[in-house]
């Protein structure tokens, strides 16, 4: 008998609602939500695909505890009793013996990491820490020092925008299904698309304006536009006198950075900076600086990132229709908050963070996610104290972090490495202890908020059984509390528990869920009024140009420009992005989305081939200061000559996941760890390579 | 032809793939064929932007198909009611000479069968009156399917739109 769910996708975390159909506890179709606009049955490829990871053999299919030595593949099955008694009393050991603060606990920010947090807040560390700040920590901080509100709680009303400029966030490969179709209608009704990118991407080619810009320098590209913008007095003036201090010392700095000096650095002719400049302030507050999605690519990211919401400030278009909108959630249609565990009271924590986020390294950034670029550091150089533990969930030390040969130096000197995994990851492999969790078709989470101009909830449902012996995450981590003597602060035995302590402010009850798979809070869309209602979390209550967040911490709000040389002779800035069919590092091994992309391509100029003595589809060495790798060379026109490019997320060392096992190159193996120490994001983009023939 | 005509909208297309995994996933189809694949054309520089085009190539469910007239056993043939081109796996029996005739590249190979497998517009999900998998799901709903004698009509309604917003801005 045919049944259908509605639940959430996770093939990555955007998350897209999905309609799933069941016969005899098989999924037979997967599709986006009918129901929801935007959406209406449109799902990615890496969401048919999630059929393929159901049914894949190639995952983790129960427990699994380390017989030999890290990393070498020998494993025993062990029941869920065992393998959690196994890390519960290592856990305790290290515990008693080194401190809470000696376990720490990393993992991509989803819809349970409220208890993730519970945990480790009950059991006494500080130390949960996401993937966040690797992707844009500074796009965070950027946003908070400007408006007090972090990126997280700002959205793009992209149906209504007028002309949108991205600056490499290249929407139309790196997915999100609502976002892209509410742009492309847009567009159809005549809005205006500029990209600017040294590399040709699928978004370059839909533009009705490309700037191959070169490598690094959109800061100054952004310098000129403002500098044009008041010098021209484009900005909205109404806006800009209500609601944005600092105009006087913004327009004293940009004073030198004409679109003349822009030409030199960038190399965009000073004329289309200026010509860009005025058609963007001419369709205002319907415009867009998109300020980005990943965040993290020169150690002064927060002043690119601050730059974009500049303008967007000067176009007026901070809270406005086709422009940027903040957030609002259940609390905005007078509704309670959602509940979390975290809500809670806790034991006090005595220790700080080992990532520095709060302190000396990062002392404005975003302590909710701390800074997971300083994992080695940390357990290396035993700073601030031992690291002894590391619990992972569906986050990868050693193909996000930058140097991935010094991470897996330092993870080797722990005593307890565990991995919760629906794949045999780089990290899985490396582990201890390995427990395998369920895919999102086999299991409920908590539910997800869904803030934006209509504030809506969602629910992921269990579709079918657990193909194999896996659990959910919640239940992993509430057994291991209930194991570690801090079960009380994980009050929930089922899903139904979870949902309904978050739903018990709301007025809403689970079965509301079950027809469409959501609940909207709101049917029409909430805007603050512009006049006199707009909400900034800033002392002034408006958006501060001169930040006292970052000049308290001793950080200028305006640094002078640096100017980006380019790179020694035979040197290239290496750069990675994405592709639609693959999610970061999760999907590689995947059947279907490994047969469309199975190994990543080093693409790189023809004159710096020619120099190089490299063909098209040569297999080359390519050698930063930290790491050596193979790939195969892509000579192509479409990049800039100053620049290599590969997509993030390839050479994977475990035989394990057989489809993509050593193919292509690790972005993260050639990555130096440097960081933006201001805004909190690695500066991923930093790292010269050498790229020669391989003999 | 068949009655049916399943169309791309290039300008919306962005190639991201969907519409293959869509297919094989829904086929339940091993590593190897591609009943619909998009073939990428380009980037080229074109009046100073860089443009590139994503063909999608499904089977084109001719009047008088090749692929029927060269089957030796019956196996491939066409659906009297509506003109859709499939092949009868019971019949097949691997020669490819389908493969060999196709002038398109539609018939593809199946590893795991040792038969020929092609494009069939979902005729299981047509006669529920739904749409291929390929359309349904597409991201950006840049395909779409429907009986040929019923005009489309999007890219003329965009041309005339076009048109007008020009007259506008004039």
């Amino acid at each position: 008998m045919a049944k259908e769910i509605y639940s959430l996708c996770f093939m990555c975390t955007v998350r897209c609602p999905i309609r799933v159909e069941v016969e005899n506890d098989e999924v037979t179709w997967i599709e986006g939500n009918p129901h929801v606009p935007g959406i209406e049955g449109a799902l990615c490829a890496k969401g048919s695909a999630g059929l393929a990871l159901l049914n894949d053999t190639e995952r983790p299919q129960h427990p699994m505890i380390r017989t030999g030595p890290r990393g070498a593949g020998q494993w025993r099955r062990a029941s869920w009793e065992e393998a959690l008694d196994y890390v519960a009393d290592k856990l305790k050991s290290v515990i008693q013996e080194h401190g809470p603060q000696s376990f720490v606990f990393g993992e991509r920010t989803n819809l349970n990491t409220h208890i993730s947090k519970t945990f480790m807040k009950a059991l006494g560390s500080p130390n949960h820490f996401t993937h966040d700040a690797l992707c844009k920590g500074s796009v965070n901080t950027a946003f908070r020092s400007l408006t007090g509100y972090s990126d997280a709680e700002v959205g793009i009303d992209y149906a209504n925008t007028r002309h949108i400029i991205m600056y490499g966030r290249n929407i139309f490969e790196s997915l999100e299904i609502k976002a892209i179709n509410n742009l492309l209608d847009a567009m159809d009704k005549g809005a205006k698309l500029t990209y600017i990118d040294p590399r040709v991407t699928v978004t370059a080619s839909k533009a009705q304006r490309y700037w191959q810009i070169r490598p690094g320098t959109d800061l100054a590209l952004n310098y000129a536009l403002i500098h044009t913008i008041l010098k021209e007095k484009l900005y909205d003036k109404e806006y800009v006198n209500c609601w944005v201090e600092g105009l006087a010392e913004l327009q004293a700095f940009v004073e030198p950075y004409t679109p003349a000096w822009a030409e030199t650095e960038t190399g965009i002719p000073a004329s289309e900076i200026k010509a860009l400049a005025r058609e963007a302030a001419a369709v205002k507050p319907a415009v867009v600086f998109h300020y980005g999605y990943r965040g993290s690519l020169h150690v002064n990211e927060i002043y690119l990132r601050r730059s974009l919401v500049i303008l967007n400030a000067l176009m007026g278009s901070i809270e406005a229709k086709g422009g940027l909108f903040f957030k609002k959630g259940p609390k905005a249609v007078g509704l309670g908050d959602v509940g979390k565990y975290t809500d809670q009271e806790f034991p006090k924590i005595d220790f700080p963070r080992f990532d520095g986020s709060g302190r000396e390294a990062f002392p404005i950034t975003d302590s909710s996610h701390g800074n997971a670029q300083m994992l080695a550091q940390a357990i290396l150089n035993q700073d601030p104290y031992p690291i002894r533990a590391a619990l992972f969930n569906r986050f990868e030390p050693l193909q996000s972090i930058a140097d991935s040969g010094q991470v897996r130096r330092a993870l080797h000197k722990l005593d307890l490495i565990v991995d919760i995994d629906v794949n045999y990851s780089e990290i899985a492999w490396y582990a201890d202890v390995i427990l395998s969790e369920s895919i999102y078709l086999e299991r409920s989470d908590s539910l997800m908020v869904v803030s934006g101009l209509k504030p809506q909830l969602f629910m992921r449902r269990q579709a079918v059984p657990p193909r194999y012996d896996t659990k959910p995450g919640w239940w992993i981590i509430k057994e291991l509390g209930r194991r570690l003597g801090v079960g009380q602060y994980l009050p929930f035995e089922t899903i139904e528990d979870i949902w309904n302590l978050q739903l018990k402010d709301l007025g809403v009850t689970i079965q509301d869920f079950y027809g469409k798979g959501f609940v909207a809070l709101s049917d029409k869309p909430i805007l603050w009024n512009r006049e006199n209602g707009l909400k900034f979390k800033t002392g002034s209550g408006k958006i501060e140009l001169v930040s006292p967040l970052l000049e308290k911490a001793g950080f200028p709000s305006f640094p002078r420009y640096e100017p980006v040389p380019a790179p020694p002779e035979g040197h290239f800035r290496l750069s990675v992005g994405r592709c639609a069919v693959h999610t970061h590092v999760s999907t590689q091994n995947n059947l279907y989305l490994n047969e469309l992309v199975p190994e990543n391509e080093l693409w790189i100029h023809p004159q710096a081939a020619e120099r190089q003595g490299i063909k098209d589809g040569d297999p080359v060495e390519i050698t930063s200061p930290v790491g050596t790798s193979k790939i195969r060379a892509k000579v192509t026109d479409f990049i800039h000559p100053e620049m290599v490019f590969m997509l993030h997320g390839f050479g994977k060392t475990v035989p394990a996941q057989s489809r993509c096992y050593l193919k292509g190159a690790s972005d993260a193996l050639l990555q130096e760890n440097l960081s933006d120490k201001v805004g909190g994001s690695p500066a991923y983009d930093e790292t010269l390579v050498q790229v020669k023939p391989l003999k | 032809m068949s009655q049916y005509y399943l169309i791309q909208d290039q300008k919306r297309c962005i190639g991201c793939l969907s519409c293959e995994v869509h297919c094989k996933s829904n086929k339940g189809l091993p590593l190897g064929p591609r009943l619909g694949q998009i073939i990428r054309v380009g980037p080229k520089m074109v009046a100073d932007l860089p443009k590139q085009a994503f063909v999608f190539m499904p089977c084109f469910h001719c009047e008088e198909p090749w692929c029927v007239a060269v089957c030796p056993t019956g196996a491939m043939h066409k659906r009297p009611q509506d003109g859709i081109v499939f092949v009868e796996p019971s019949l097949c029996v691997g020669c490819k000479a389908c493969i060999s005739a196709c002038p398109w590249g539609a018939p593809q190979w199946n590893p795991e069968t040792g038969k020929t497998v092609k494009c069939d517009y979902c005729m299981d999900r047509v006669d529920q009156g739904l749409e291929p998998a390929c359309v349904s799901k597409c991201v950006t709903h840049c395909l779409s399917f429907g009986k040929a004698d019923k005009p489309e009509l999007t890219r003329r309604e965009r041309f005339a739109k076009a048109a007008a917003l020009e007259v506008e801005n004039l």
